[in-house]
């Protein structure tokens, strides 16, 4: 750009500020060392970690020695684990799935004109935005045992028929359905948000162009609407998706992944073995295993930004 | 039979605007319900659930669980620690985030794009895989059960969120004007201090809003390395400390969830264009 602006007074440690590459590097760095020491080494430090026998017991005072993969071996041989790497995706697809479902419906209503349109949005946005564990605390007393507001309604509605009082978190049939139901509340509101964001970024003057020239619906859909909406879309999604993915806090307050282990995911076993037990070592092995699934999400993300710009 | 056709289309949008509002904002009616149901009503199988059903001895609505909340557990100490964790993460991430993104936006060349990615990737990596070899960290620095480590580690998500959110921000002040102020002699840094800074308070002041809220919100971390009651922040205080054993004070777990989650949505709602923008980047404009 104006290099030439820049280089006109040179010399000292005002003329090093001055060079748009010093400057530059001086003003990233402290966030790159932050980001390193704090989310690089870690991740880093949870894969060496998985090839350990170490525990909290040995931490800073004994070595840990390396075993390969046996901490893998062994989780793959338990069927806890086996149940956990199933659940992680039976709740993360079945959640997105009906946030998606939602989330169109949702978009289309908030694209629609109608009375007290404000006020309906503060409403649904609310699962969204209140802290994910205050929101949870209030289904986990909805699916009460013995108060189950849900139930009363049910009954209330007819559908549930007498002395049938299905017990929430307490069915290994119920439990994982109440956790999928909890995760999609808590992400719907944003699918919907960014559908609409993404569609009013749509230029109009590129769609009156479109008609002019005759365009038709399809046409128009897949060559205007779908390029322009569908990366920032992904993006928004991939968010959703990474949370359903890794998130513990739902499932650890509403079940601790009981009954009878049925329905922990790789991030509440993680959390149990690795801090609860102090099997450093296991744990994170069980974490390791959400880093291909990351992976294949930053991809899509990578090709949603990628699109964007 | 165009007007009812119209009719009929009114009364499903409406229909469905009722469904999705009950289905999310349901859960925070009965958190309020709740708070204000005393005891004997709110325990009572056999009662109208809707309904405030007082008894002669148990006044219902009531204040009794509120009263407690304040009273009998340490919930403004809880609402204190969150607010002193939140305005040092703030302070921590406006430091890094600003001139970081600044420089991104600006000051790179070919690498920025990169490196701008890079940052918002970091932004994906969950708490869940890190919070083992994490702990592992905090307590080397002597920081365990202390709110400090929160303090230390919740820029890891607020720092790369902001940095994307400043970067679309720098993008949107013209180039010329830092390139007048270096004409008239400032330097870049003075440039920047002088020149761009103050241009920017409106995208400082969203960095502010989310990195306190995101370090609010935040219930994974504060479990794993806070174990004293005195030192939990709000999520992590309300959802354990209410529970005792078996017995959940349903009363005034839900007046907790309640009085420290309205104020979240309501800034929430206030930003949303702003949080979608820091999302997706600049892609849609504001």
């Amino acid at each position: 750009m104006s290099a030439n602006v820049g280089t006109k007074r040179a010399g000292g440690i005002g003329g090093l500020l001055d060079r748009p590459g010093f400057l530059a590097s001086l003003f990233v760095s402290p966030a790159m060392l932050y980001m390193l020491l704090l989310l690089g080494v870690p991740f880093v430090g949870a894969i060496a970690f998985s090839m350990t026998d170490l525990n909290i017991g040995m931490l800073f005072n004994t070595m840990p020695s390396f075993v390969g993969l046996e901490n893998f071996a062994s989780l793959i041989d338990d069927p806890d684990f086996r149940q956990a790497l199933r659940n992680t995706f039976v709740f993360a697809i079945g959640s997105q799935a009906v946030a998606i479902i939602l989330g169109n419906i949702l978009a289309q209503v908030l694209m629609a004109e109608f009375r007290f349109k404000p006020l309906f949005r503060v409403l649904v946005l609310l699962p969204w935005a209140t802290p994910i564990a205050l929101g949870v605390l209030g289904w986990k007393w909805m699916y009460d045992s013995i108060y189950s507001i849900i139930n009363y309604n049910l009954r209330f509605l007819g559908l549930l028929t007498d002395g049938n009082w299905p017990i929430w978190l307490g069915n290994p049939d119920l439990a994982p359905i109440a956790i999928i139901l909890v995760h999609a509340w808590k992400s719907f509101p944003f699918v919907g948000v960014i559908i609409v964001a993404a569609n009013t970024s749509i230029p109009r003057n590129v769609i009156d162009a479109a008609k002019v020239d005759g365009a038709g619906f399809f046409r128009q859909l897949f060559k205007i609407n779908l390029p322009i909406v569908l990366p920032i879309v992904t993006v928004g999604l991939v968010f959703g998706t990474v949370f359903a993915f890794t998130d513990m806090s739902v499932i650890w307050l509403l079940t601790r992944g009981g009954p009878m282990n049925v329905t922990h995911v790789l991030a509440t076993l993680a959390f149990q073995n690795g801090i609860l037990s102090g099997d450093i070592g296991r744990g994170s092995a069980i974490s390791v295993f959400l880093v291909p699934i990351l992976g294949v999400l930053v991809v899509m993300a990578l090709r949603g930004i990628r699109r964007e710009a | 039979m165009r007007r009812f056709e119209a009719f009929l289309k009114r009364t499903g949008l409406y229909t469905v605007v009722v469904a999705l509002a009950l289905f999310a904002a349901f859960p925070f009616y009965w958190m309020l319900m709740t708070t204000f149901k005393g005891n004997k009503d709110l325990y009572n199988p056999d009662v109208n659930p809707y309904a405030f059903n007082p008894s002669p001895d148990h006044p219902s609505p009531t204040m009794e669980h509120v009263d407690y909340l304040f009273n009998n557990t340490l919930f403004a100490q809880w609402l204190l620690n969150t607010f002193i964790i939140g305005v040092c993460v703030v302070i921590i991430t406006l430091l890094l985030a600003v001139p970081a993104g600044y420089a991104l936006s600006r000051l790179v060349g070919r690498g920025s794009d990169t490196m701008s990615i890079g940052i918002f990737l970091t932004y994906l990596v969950p708490p869940s895989l890190l919070f083992i070899p994490l702990s592992a960290v905090v307590s080397r620095l002597g920081l365990s059960d202390t709110y400090w480590a929160l303090v230390v580690v919740y820029p890891t998500f607020t720092v790369p969120f902001c940095t994307w959110l400043m970067m679309g921000f720098f993008r949107s002040i013209p180039k010329g004007i830092e390139e007048a102020a270096l004409v008239d002699g400032q330097t870049r840094l003075g440039a920047f201090t002088k020149v761009v800074l103050p241009l920017s308070i409106s995208g400082m002041l969203t960095v502010i809003v989310f990195a306190f809220t995101l370090s609010m919100q935040e219930y994974v971390y504060a479990l794993t390395f806070v174990s004293s009651i005195a030192l939990k922040p709000m999520t992590l205080g309300v959802s354990t400390d209410l529970i005792r054993g078996d017995i959940f004070f349903w009363g005034s777990l839900m007046a907790g969830a309640l009085i420290a989650s309205v104020p979240v949505a309501i800034i929430y709602n206030m930003f949303l264009d702003r949080f979608l923008l820091g999302i997706t980047g600049g892609a849609i404009k504001g």
